[in-house]
């Protein structure tokens, strides 16, 4: 026996060089692809100073794209956040046939491309669309106007209230519910007093979630909003104008915006994941 | 019908599966039927177009090369983050959502900055002359970018879970640690490997705005089958934008399939352990 086999004793542990060059790749691998791209964002941003910076803010068109984005998330978060909830309790407290099917279209909006989402609003509002000649009939403005980049945006998002809270409300069960229900409590009170409090922290991450990709969506926005300045730009659309026109740092003014937005999220998550965990943690215990 | 045992059924369910029609499936319906309107003969003629083609060639290729770039570096990062220990480490795992977090229209002029002639990066490229910005190359870093994170949070969890007993039991039968990560833990990471690089590969695939950018989208060269949906679209030619917008949706379904067959093989394995 010599050194061979004390080797092969500590054989589950990695050796120590490669221990080193791996955390080594692995701080490369993300500070080039990940960490490069998000503070050239703040870095572009900020370079004129903060004058510049500011002045970007006091366009008219740049305050009206920052406007649209706030109505499109005051009204796209509420609906998604309604009606994920009440996904998210169809498919975690009831069984019934055709529940996979469900699921899966909760899902569907996660893999299919944002242009997807937006062609296929524009197919079924758009002027030769399935309801376009109706439409235009009654003076009812769908593409490029307000209500399409509405409809998109609410695909898009659809599923982060829904696929957050279902496997928490699955983890969870539903005994305290059960119990609420024998001691006569009708389902609104027992969704109102045992469901909620027992999701919030989770529900409250969802809705930050949702938020922001509200607010970040650029693919489906960009097929049915038409572009039009003052009209129907949103931040990122007009991030992309004013890119195009070479107003470089402006364009990145406006984005530093959505980043700071992106990490935001990002630190609300990590609490977030921290409070739900202590709240399982107490509730088992 | 099964009965349910807490109330409000019929009206959640009644509830979801109108905003489910409204939102997803009617304007799914939609497109499918206007793509079907073609006609063989227009649908072959869209689809068998050289320019389309070449788009087709661009997305697949591309999206297959940097899900294959990501798996390698995805494992060894995840690898990293749960097994050792070092300063940091919390805000390197934090890091990693940041490409799920970052508006795509964002991510891409930031990219497109970087790898620009004069950007931090693509400085570099200059000097040996590779062009990185409007080029193919540049899509792929994109892409790279976009799939990353689904490769990593998806093997993260299945390293955390690995019986430490396993690898203990090898070594004392006297396998090597190369040994046993190849024979041993690389086989139990693989159904994880293999759904993190699909759904890293169907949203490389569909991606539009990080890419676009970059991309230059020169039709034949740089153009992505997303982009060339966009440009039928402000051409008004509808149908063949659904032609390609229901190829796109049936390669998103397949892959959907694919990552459901071995989520399920993965999880009845697992369970007969």
């Amino acid at each position: 026996m010599g050194s061979k086999s004390y080797a092969h004793l500590s054989a589950t542990e990695d050796p120590t060089w490669l221990k080193f060059s791996l955390i080594g790749i692995t701080l490369c691998i993300l500070t080039i692809i990940v960490i490069a791209p998000t503070l050239l964002v703040f870095y572009e941003a900020l370079r004129n100073g903060f004058g510049p910076f500011l002045k970007t803010f006091a366009d008219p068109y740049t305050q009206h794209a920052i406007q649209m984005t706030f109505w499109v998330a005051l009204l796209a978060v509420p609906i998604n956040t309604a009606f994920g909830i009440c996904l998210a309790w169809t498919a975690t407290r009831y069984t019934f046939p055709g529940k996979k099917i469900l699921l899966a279209l909760i899902d569907l909006p996660i893999s299919v491309s944002p242009v997807i989402a937006g062609l296929i609003f524009v197919l079924l509002y758009g002027l030769h669309g399935w309801f376009g000649p109706w439409l235009m009939e009654h003076h009812i403005r769908i593409i490029f106007a307000f209500p399409g980049i509405l409809l998109a945006t609410l695909f898009v998002t659809l599923p982060y209230v829904a696929r957050t809270l279902i496997p928490l409300m699955q983890a969870q069960g539903q005994a305290e519910e059960e119990a609420a229900l024998t001691l006569g409590a009708n389902g609104w009170q027992i969704f109102w007093h045992i469901t909620l409090p027992k999701i919030r922290w989770g529900l409250l991450f969802a809705i930050i979630l949702c938020n922001a990709r509200t607010m970040g969506e650029f693919g489906a926005v960009s097929v049915v909003s038409g572009h039009i300045r003052g009209i129907t730009n949103t931040i990122p659309l007009h991030i992309e104008i004013l890119h195009h026109e070479y107003h470089t740092s402006s364009a990145f003014a406006l984005a530093s915006l959505l980043a700071a937005l992106a990490i935001a999220t990002l630190i609300v998550k990590s609490i977030a994941e921290t409070l739900s965990l202590r709240q399982q943690n107490s509730s088992s215990t | 019908m099964t009965r349910q045992t807490l109330p409000g059924f019929h009206l959640t369910l009644g509830l979801s599966v109108f905003y489910l029609s409204f939102i997803a499936l009617l304007p799914l319906l939609a497109l499918t039927f206007k793509a079907g309107e073609a006609g063989c003969k227009a649908l072959l003629e869209t689809l068998l177009d050289p320019r389309v083609l070449a788009a087709f060639r661009l997305s697949f290729g591309l999206s297959l090369l940097a899900t294959f770039f990501s798996l390698t570096l995805g494992l060894i990062t995840a690898w990293v983050l749960v097994r050792y220990d070092f300063p940091g480490k919390r805000w390197a795992d934090a890091v990693v959502d940041l490409p799920f977090a970052l508006p795509t229209a964002v991510a891409g002029i930031a990219l497109t900055s970087l790898y620009a002639p004069q950007g931090w990066f693509g400085r570099y490229f200059e000097m040996v002359g590779i062009k990185v910005a409007y080029t193919p190359l540049g899509i792929f870093i994109a892409l790279v970018f976009i799939s990353l994170p689904f490769v990593i949070r998806t093997v993260q969890p299945v390293i955390r879970e690995l019986p430490h007993e396993i690898e203990e039991a090898a070594a004392t039968l006297g396998s090597r640690r190369t040994q046993t990560f190849i024979r041993i833990i690389l086989p139990m990471l693989f159904p994880s490997l293999l759904i993190g690089g699909l759904m890293g590969f169907g949203r490389a695939l569909g991606e539009y705005g990080s890419v676009v950018f970059i991309a230059g989208n020169l039709p034949f060269k740089t153009e992505i089958i997303p982009l060339l949906i966009v440009t039928k679209l402000e051409q008004y030619d509808y149908t063949s934008a659904a032609v390609l917008g229901a190829a796109m949706l049936l390669a998103s379904f397949l892959i959907m399939l694919c990552i459901n067959f071995v989520q399920q093989r993965h999880a009845t394995f697992t369970f007969k352990n």
